[in-house]
């Protein structure tokens, strides 16, 4: 096995299958925005807030009511689906037929409130778990068991919303809507109900990211500018509504932020991304695997 | 089993249909012909709650359709093919008659259904795992009509069948309804093939206009002066 990996690079190793792990959490990210374009056709621009207040339940719940994490957990996905449901019941329902620019307006609207709502609650103070997981040593390298976790559990959540998308009427009809919304209800289909349940998804994955990335980053009320755009770059990259498209991105950005920083710094790495986001735009504008009609 | 009375309907401040009137009894083929932008489309659009009637009343078994929700319609055992067969392009086969199934009083009978489509329809089961939006336009049929069967419907609304396949294909279409209607069903089917419709059908209306004009017996249609000229070019 030493020898084995004698033959690599071990730090380009390391950065790589950093870039692995860190691409489960952001393709997670990418789905349950995704997931909401594809079916309803509305962007939930305040998407990362949503995973904001899932992070802060997690907080409060561990360090403020003692429960362990495994039970909070659980708790904070169906806190965060519910508000998915919330947000799509009282702010997009209302504004289904609007042009897009409303409803973009308006989900935009909602993350000021939230981070306002976070701010004027909770204070700015960053926040942590203190919850400190150890470093996994495999040879020289060394992989956090955090970043493990989250990998796995991203992992298992994905599969999850696959196989509920794939096996079950409900996530056969919710695939169905976006590729002809009139004729639902010749299938018995009532699609304001797929709605909610789509934006229950969504939001219960926001909520799953929400578990995995208090582990490893602080909570303020800002903490979703630090993954919602790039989240929205990845959902852009992959082709708006394409889950394939998305997933692949997400890996591909994360490579990219991880070897940058391991070349240079790690602001590099988003740098180099960002730059990447606009390359690829003039090259393939509709993403890396348009959505097929 | 089915039954409309005085029925308006239309698109915004577009009047498509006035005053109809139209009946289909239990275990008959009635067909509805006429040329096109004559509202037969519509017709069916407001039987299965795809548009909804400005006036009128319209009754399945008895059951008022009108005060059904549009995504409850199907559950009173109306199943519609609505024109350019509008699969999921992007679903296979499987799951496009799944969709069909859909509603909580066809899940039970689901494998039984798909049984009976597939025996019906040999060609889908070959083609099962294929996406809908990438079969001909015979085979597209089919899945349509499959779909439409795994509800397990008393009433089956078919809208322009034959249109946009090959006349080899047509042919084969009409067969098939024919089969479907030995199997017990009540079928109501819109055609501007109108020779062929009326060789498959019991009774037929001509719609003009958005209004009935005549009403008949497939002979009678077949033999009226005004489908002869109109329609049927003799």
């Amino acid at each position: 096995m030493q020898a084995f990996l004698d033959i690599f690079d071990i730090y380009l190793l390391e950065a790589v299958i950093n870039g692995i792990l860190l691409g489960g959490v952001l393709a997670l990210l990418a789905l349950g925005l995704n997931l909401i374009f594809g079916v309803i056709d509305v962007t939930w621009i305040c998407y990362a807030e949503l995973v904001m207040i899932g992070m802060y339940a997690m907080y409060f719940m561990v360090q403020y009511y003692g429960l362990s994490y495994f039970i909070a957990a659980p708790f904070t996905i169906l806190l965060v689906a519910l508000l998915g449901a919330l947000l799509h019941y009282l702010v997009i329902a209302p504004l289904l037929t609007a042009p897009p620019i409303n409803q973009l307006l308006a989900t935009g609207g909602v993350l000021f409130v939230l981070q306002s709502f976070a701010t004027v609650a909770f204070g700015i103070d960053f926040r942590n778990l203190g919850i400190r997981l150890p470093v996994l040593a495999f040879g020289d390298m060394n992989f956090s068991y955090a970043r493990l976790l989250s990998f796995l559990a991203a992992l298992v959540g994905m599969v999850a919303v696959y196989l509920f998308m794939t096996r079950t009427f409900t996530g056969t009809a919710i695939r169905a809507i976006s590729q002809d919304r009139q004729i639902m209800a010749l299938m018995g289909v009532d699609t304001k109900r797929m709605y909610i349940i789509t934006s229950a998804l969504g939001g219960g994955l926001a909520g799953l990211a929400a578990c995995l990335l208090v582990l490893q980053y602080d909570v303020h009320p800002f903490v979703g500018l630090s993954f919602g755009p790039i989240t929205f770059l990845i959902c852009v990259l992959g082709g708006l509504g394409n889950f394939i498209g998305g997933f692949i991105a997400a890996f591909v950005f994360a490579e990219i932020i991880s070897l940058g920083g391991l070349f240079s710094d790690l602001e590099w790495g988003y740098v180099l991304a960002f730059a990447f986001f606009i390359v690829m735009m003039f090259i393939r504008p509709a993403g890396l695997l348009a959505r097929r009609r | 089993m089915l039954e409309l009375r005085s029925v308006d309907a239309g698109y915004g401040s577009f009047q498509a249909l006035f005053d109809v009137n139209l009946d289909v009894k239990a275990g008959e083929a009635v067909g509805v012909i006429g040329p096109n932008g004559a509202g037969k489309t519509t017709l069916m659009r407001v039987i299965s709650g795809l548009i909804r009637p400005s006036r009128g009343s319209i009754r399945m078994e008895g059951v008022d359709v009108v005060a059904t929700p549009a995504h409850r319609i199907v559950s009173l055992g109306i199943a519609h093919v609505p024109e350019n067969r509008r699969l999921f392009p992007q679903l296979s086969v499987d799951d496009n008659l799944k969709m069909g199934a859909f509603m909580k009083e066809a899940r039970g009978t689901y494998a039984k259904r798909l049984d009976f489509v597939f025996e019906l329809f040999p060609r889908l089961k070959e083609r099962r795992h294929q996406m809908a939006g990438t079969m001909s336009g015979g085979e597209q049929q089919m899945c349509a009509i499959g779909r439409a069967l795994m509800s397990n419907p008393k009433l089956l609304l078919l809208d322009e069948p034959s249109a946009g396949l090959a006349p080899v294909v047509v042919q084969q279409v009409f067969e098939l309804v024919k089969r479907i209607r030995a199997s017990g069903l009540t079928v109501l089917i819109v055609e501007q093939n109108v020779q062929q419709v009326l060789h498959v059908v019991d009774r037929a209306y001509l719609i003009e206009a958005g209004t009935i004009r005549s009403s008949g017996t497939a002979a009678e249609m077949l033999a009226s002066d005004t489908v002869k000229e109109a329609y049927l070019g003799v």
